[in-house]
């Protein structure tokens, strides 16, 4: 399967990474060769099997619904590059 | 006073035991030796006064009743978070980050007494295998075998070349497709991947949640089951985490294989495999079968499928990982033109803060789960990994004990000399370690000879779920029976 340059961009675009549009034709061309290897997975019969969704045949571990851990606004926030007022601060958002 | 740092974990803490040595002394000579080893690029961040501070409290703890890993001085892969040292997965984008929490698998080896001496160098996020997408550029392998600088190999680039070079006494890894095993392999060191679920993933930097697993990388056999068993055990804070005792592994090492099958997969057999992989791989057979094993021909039918199926999997759950990385929280945050909103903060961040690779990968798998190919892709990719999985519980329920592959279709090849070529080639590094992360079963290299030019291999064995001790035996067998002692010639 071949990617074009459109594909590229909106992949881009989902992926929430900035691209330079001269750099979209060598994108287009590496995801292109990627999914062309990927493809071979189109030669298994996969009739009736179930896909993996566990690794270990073990229900996830749930604990009882409490509160273990919290209150500790400070270190949360200490490695946010703009926190103000206890909040995480980010560009405006709605007009 | 420099040999010090040669020694294994269990001699260190034999002579730590007795009142010979004591862990100020021992890390003192580590911290030399990493002083004087900057050429490695193994070490990215020290610690030297967290040292100090934990090899003094070691001695003061120091007696009979003292953990196995009481005064052993380690590195950190830098994708275990540490409590206030900067871990940043050796990426951009988590330039500065200071957790405020310890990785749970960290904080057992400290509750154990080891010595952090820093964090080590590594792939980008652990996407690669030669240690080359790192922001703090390439580890360097302390093996040459002529002027080249050679790859340590990668994820693990840093703790492999670490513990090769006798900077540390053992180093922890992490491994998704074959990041311990490959860069133990490509260093003539001993790396286990366990389990699936045997050690806790809180607080490493997750890539692909269901493929991770820590690991410990290590000078021997032995040293690999001291540190695993104080690497692993339940952990709340982690839901895949197992709920099973953790034995004593050290006491499984007994050598005593005999009547044990090791199934030798015919697949593996791969065209294009160098004469010498061949080479070591049958003499590694002969040596299992001399120490009474019994050495049987299976069949893992869907191996060829594995790293296609590894390449949507892995991708997928990265792209899903690592849209935390947003410019918010921690880490990294671009600069904004005016009139900038939220998602160009968000583009331009992670444009700036992610390398090529990761970038690469975060987008393939954005594709592969996106609206249309989710199913062609992402569903089809889980049930090849169900097919592959399967075809190790028959080989396993037909009485297999242990399975005996190489560990690399390579030795250690030269830094820049597969950068440039197509991602996927890289990719065929890990073509015999990724069947093993697919089916969460543990696997562990160990080094077994030298090529024609002098640099080591590796040869691997796949072992049956929660029996690391058994592996680590079988392993142990093969170790005594290579008699492996080569050492890098100093050059750094």
């Amino acid at each position: 399967m071949s990617i074009d340059i459109d594909t590229a961009r909106k992949v881009a675009k989902l992926a929430r990474i900035k691209v330079e549009d001269d750099a979209l034709p060598a994108l287009a061309t590496e995801f292109s060769n990627i999914l062309g290897f990927i493809e071979q997975l189109n030669e298994v019969d996969v009739e009736g099997v179930e896909p993996m969704t566990s690794v270990t045949p073990q229900r996830l571990y749930r604990r009882e619904d409490v509160v273990a851990d919290g209150n500790q606004p400070k270190a949360v926030l200490k490695n946010a590059p703009d926190a103000r007022e206890g909040f995480f601060a980010v560009p405006k958002v709605v007009e | 006073m420099s040999d010090l740092s040669k020694l294994t974990i269990a001699a260190a803490r034999d002579a730590m035991r007795k009142g010979e040595l004591t862990s100020v002394e021992l890390t003192d000579a580590c911290l030399s030796e990493i002083e004087g080893a900057s050429a490695l690029n193994a070490f990215v961040h020290n610690t030297p006064e967290i040292a100090r501070e934990q090899a003094k409290a070691a001695d003061a703890r120091r007696g009979a009743d003292a953990p196995d890993m009481n005064g052993v001085p380690v590195g950190i892969k830098d994708l275990f978070c540490t409590k206030g040292v900067p871990s940043q997965a050796a990426s951009g984008i988590l330039e500065g980050f200071r957790p405020e929490y310890e990785s749970t698998v960290s904080g057992k080896l400290f509750d154990a007494g080891a010595v952090m001496l820093g964090k080590l160098n590594m792939d980008e996020f652990a996407m690669g295998s030669s240690n080359e997408t790192s922001v703090y550029g390439d580890a360097i392998n302390p093996w040459k075998n002529d002027d080249r600088a050679l790859t340590p190999g990668g994820s693990s680039g840093g703790s492999a070349a670490a513990v090769a070079a006798d900077l540390c006494l053992g180093a922890t890894g992490t491994d998704t497709g074959g990041s311990i095993r490959q860069p133990a392999a490509f260093t003539g060191i001993t790396g286990i991947k366990p389990t699936y679920g045997r050690c806790s993933r809180w607080g490493v930097v997750a890539f692909a949640s269901s493929l991770d697993q820590a690991g410990p990388m290590t000078k021997d056999v032995r040293d690999a089951a001291i540190m695993l068993e104080a690497m692993c055990g339940f952990d709340a804070k982690d839901s895949t985490s197992a709920n099973l005792a953790v034995p004593n592994f050290e006491a499984a090492l007994t050598g005593d294989i005999r009547g044990k099958k090791i199934g030798i997969p015919k697949e593996y057999r791969m065209e294009g495999l160098p004469a010498e992989i061949e080479q070591l791989w049958a003499d590694g057979q002969a040596m299992l079968k001399d120490a009474g094993a019994e050495i049987v021909d299976i069949s893992l039918p869907h191996t060829k499928y594995a790293l296609p199926a590894y390449y949507v999997i892995a991708p997928a759950e990265a792209s899903s990982n690592l849209a935390r990385y947003d410019g918010v929280r921690f880490g990294h945050r671009a600069t904004l033109d005016a009139g900038d909103g939220i998602t160009e903060m968000y583009e331009k961040t992670r444009a700036e803060g992610f390398g090529a690779e990761v970038q690469r990968r975060v987008m393939v798998g954005t594709y592969v789960l996106s609206a249309g190919f989710y199913d062609a892709y992402f569903n089809r990719a889980r049930k090849v990994r169900t097919l592959i999985k399967q075809d190790f519980e028959n080989v396993f329920n037909e009485g297999v004990d242990a399975i005996l592959t190489p560990a690399t279709p390579s030795a250690a090849f030269g830094l820049g000399e597969a950068k440039s070529a197509d991602p996927v080639q890289m990719y065929l590094n890990d073509v015999f370690t990724v069947t093993v992360n697919l089916a969460g079963l543990p696997g562990i290299a160990v080094p077994a000879g030298t090529d024609a030019s002098g640099l080591p291999l590796g040869l691997q064995l796949i072992g049956r779920p929660w029996e690391e001790g058994d592996l680590l035996n079988s392993a142990y067998a093969l170790e005594r029976a290579t008699g492996f002692v080569a050492k890098p010639i100093k050059w750094w």
